[in-house]
């Protein structure tokens, strides 16, 4: 990934200088071929070393989705501002009125010293709200940041379709020549089941909170969402499965390379690069893909 | 007990937040005392931290729109809670552009300090945000180990220079040496020196002048009788003095050093409505 980024770096100079890129694979050397056709018949050409590697095809369904959120990128980016770099996982709960995000405990965490943030969006905010089911769901925060820094970048609004814990969320980003899907796995139930039990427990002090006057309405809102959902985690199958990275797919329109290229955002390039590099994609997606016809055409 | 404020004007957020920023930068953990008029940052002189110690004042009325609380009785009406300073100043770093922030102490799964903020938004509804934050109340048998600081006789009292220019002297000697002797004398002078077996290096500052002191009764013994020109000196950890010039973000209209020879620096800075206290130990 490094490297194919190294080949796209600085934009503006490659927008001044390149006519048309090609991108080819030469499966006999087993490189991945960029060649770059810049003015005056220079022509770079950069043999890429690739691996073969398994690709994980999530199993997803976006249209039986129960749950379908969508709202602007800058949104969502606002909203996980407000929770540290360092932490892991978020959940989100959605119910009728509004969606609220709050971070998720790890289990070796003491609760008694993790500082827990929770964040309400209201329905009004969001330019879809279609909910059946209002379980929540616990999901990666740094791949979630990864995606909402692409789709911010593009100016999209993110669709969220999700279903119960344990299924998988779709993140998708839509347009004329682009169409990313971001597949997050999310916590599964047992481990949700085993929160809320706890929380069942912890309940009962909540009660010595004296509110006064105008926070009352405030408060209730906050119990409510203490009642359904996570802290003082249980996750000993979540841990034990080192997260795969969230099984990121995509179902990439007009060309190819926008496949390969999307399906290692698991991975650890700092998102201001592979932003750029989707930049690029996006731009060679639409033309490149004419170059190849006309090449075809030529041929036979 | 109960406690909970309010702030809703903006520079008195940002005001708090530097404040907080600078405890942050000072002390992992530390004790918040409330009062009716008051409140404390308090860093009692542990071994554990090098003996320093830390006492921040901020008078409740500059900061808060609303400011209520209950002690833990009428006579005592006092509130004091162990927390992590961090924990408040990342609240408040995404809390900038908010309608207001309000601070109460919670009981939830256990005692909080509970943030909400709400931020402006695009519908009609605003977004709120809560932060527990995570605090332990201190039983009434421990609150004297937070009492305030009695300050020594000092024999030095003088205003510092500019502490941005301190602090890049600082930061440069701390490469050479793990120590550092302030020097200062009453006619107005500092020295910060290190030194080791290859270098010695010390920087001069010239007419800073000496704060009038109130408590002549009891230094008179010791002060009245030195020489203007007589250096007292302490030798002190870099690092903790490094870490007070670089962290502190509160633009003090005043800064004193305060010199125990041989025995401890004081640092008081004054701000209109904050004042920050800090003891740093000499070394042998």
């Amino acid at each position: 990934m490094k490297s194919v980024i190294s080949v796209f770096r600085s934009l503006p100079s490659l927008e001044k200088t390149v006519e048309k890129c090609l991108i080819s694979l030469n499966t006999n050397s087993s490189r991945l071929v960029i060649q770059l056709f810049c003015k005056y018949g220079v022509t770079k050409t950069h043999n890429l070393s690739y691996q073969d590697c398994e690709s994980l095809q999530a199993l997803y369904n976006t249209d039986t989705c129960p749950n379908v959120l969508r709202a602007p990128a800058r949104l969502l980016s606002d909203a996980v501002v407000h929770f540290p770099l360092t932490l892991s996982e978020v959940t989100l709960m959605a119910s009728p009125g509004k969606v609220i995000l709050k971070n998720y405990v790890e289990d070796e965490v003491d609760p008694n010293k993790a500082m827990l943030t929770e964040l309400s969006l209201s329905r009004e905010e969001f330019l879809e709200y279609q909910l059946q089911k209002l379980d929540p769901i616990t999901f990666c925060l740094r791949e979630f940041r990864g995606l909402l820094g692409f789709a911010e970048s593009s100016g999209l609004p993110i669709s969220i379709h999700f279903d119960c814990a344990g299924c998988p969320a779709v993140f998708s980003v839509d347009d004329t020549v682009l169409e990313a899907h971001f597949v997050l796995a999310t916590l599964s139930d047992t481990d949700l089941a085993s929160q809320s039990q706890n929380y069942g427990a912890a309940l009962p002090n909540n009660n010595d909170d004296d509110f006064l006057g105008d926070d009352l309405d405030y408060m209730i809102a906050m119990e409510t969402t203490l009642a359904g959902a996570s802290s003082p985690p249980h996750s000993p199958v979540f841990n034990n499965r080192p997260l795969p990275g969230p099984t990121l797919e995509e179902q990439a329109v007009s060309s190819g390379d926008e496949d390969e290229e999307e399906r290692e955002v698991p991975g650890t390039p700092p998102n201001k690069k592979f932003r750029s590099l989707f930049f690029g994609s996006i731009l060679q997606s639409s033309g490149q893909a004419a170059q190849e016809v006309l090449a075809e055409d030529s041929d036979g | 007990m109960r406690f909970r404020c309010k702030i809703v004007d903006v520079s008195c957020l940002n005001h708090f937040t530097r404040v907080v920023n600078t405890i942050t930068k000072l002390t992992k953990s530390c004790t918040l005392r409330l009062t009716p008029a008051n409140l404390y940052f308090i860093l009692t002189d542990k071994v554990a931290n090098g003996g320093v110690s830390m006492w921040c004042e901020l008078c409740q009325a500059n900061f808060f729109d609303e400011y209520q609380m209950e002690g833990v009785s009428v006579e005592q009406n006092e509130i004091y809670l162990e927390m992590v300073p961090e924990n408040i100043s990342r609240a408040l770093k995404t809390a900038q552009n908010a309608k207001f922030v309000k601070i109460k102490l919670t009981n939830k799964h256990c005692p909080c300090l509970t943030m909400a903020v709400e931020l402006p938004s695009l519908s009609s509804t605003s977004r709120i945000v809560t932060h527990d934050i995570p605090v332990t109340v201190i039983p009434r048998r421990l609150w004297n180990d937070f009492k305030e600081p009695t300050v020594p006789d000092f024999d030095v009292s003088i205003y510092l220079p500019a502490i941005k220019t301190m602090k890049s002297v600082v930061e440069r000697m701390k490469n050479l040496s793990n120590f550092i002797v302030i020097e200062a004398n009453r006619n107005g002078e500092i020295i910060l020196k290190i030194e080791t077996d290859l270098v010695s290096v010390s920087t001069h500052f010239k007419d800073l002048g000496n704060p009038h002191l109130i408590s002549i009764d009891a230094s008179q013994n010791s002060i009245q009788e030195r020489d203007p020109d007589f250096m007292s000196e302490a030798r002190v950890d870099i690092r903790k003095l490094l870490q007070f010039l670089a962290g502190q973000q509160v633009n003090p209209n005043k800064s004193i050093c305060n010199i125990v020879h041989k025995r401890m620096v004081h640092f008081i800075l004054l701000h209109d409505d904050v004042s920050l206290q800090y003891f740093i130990p000499a070394l042998a």
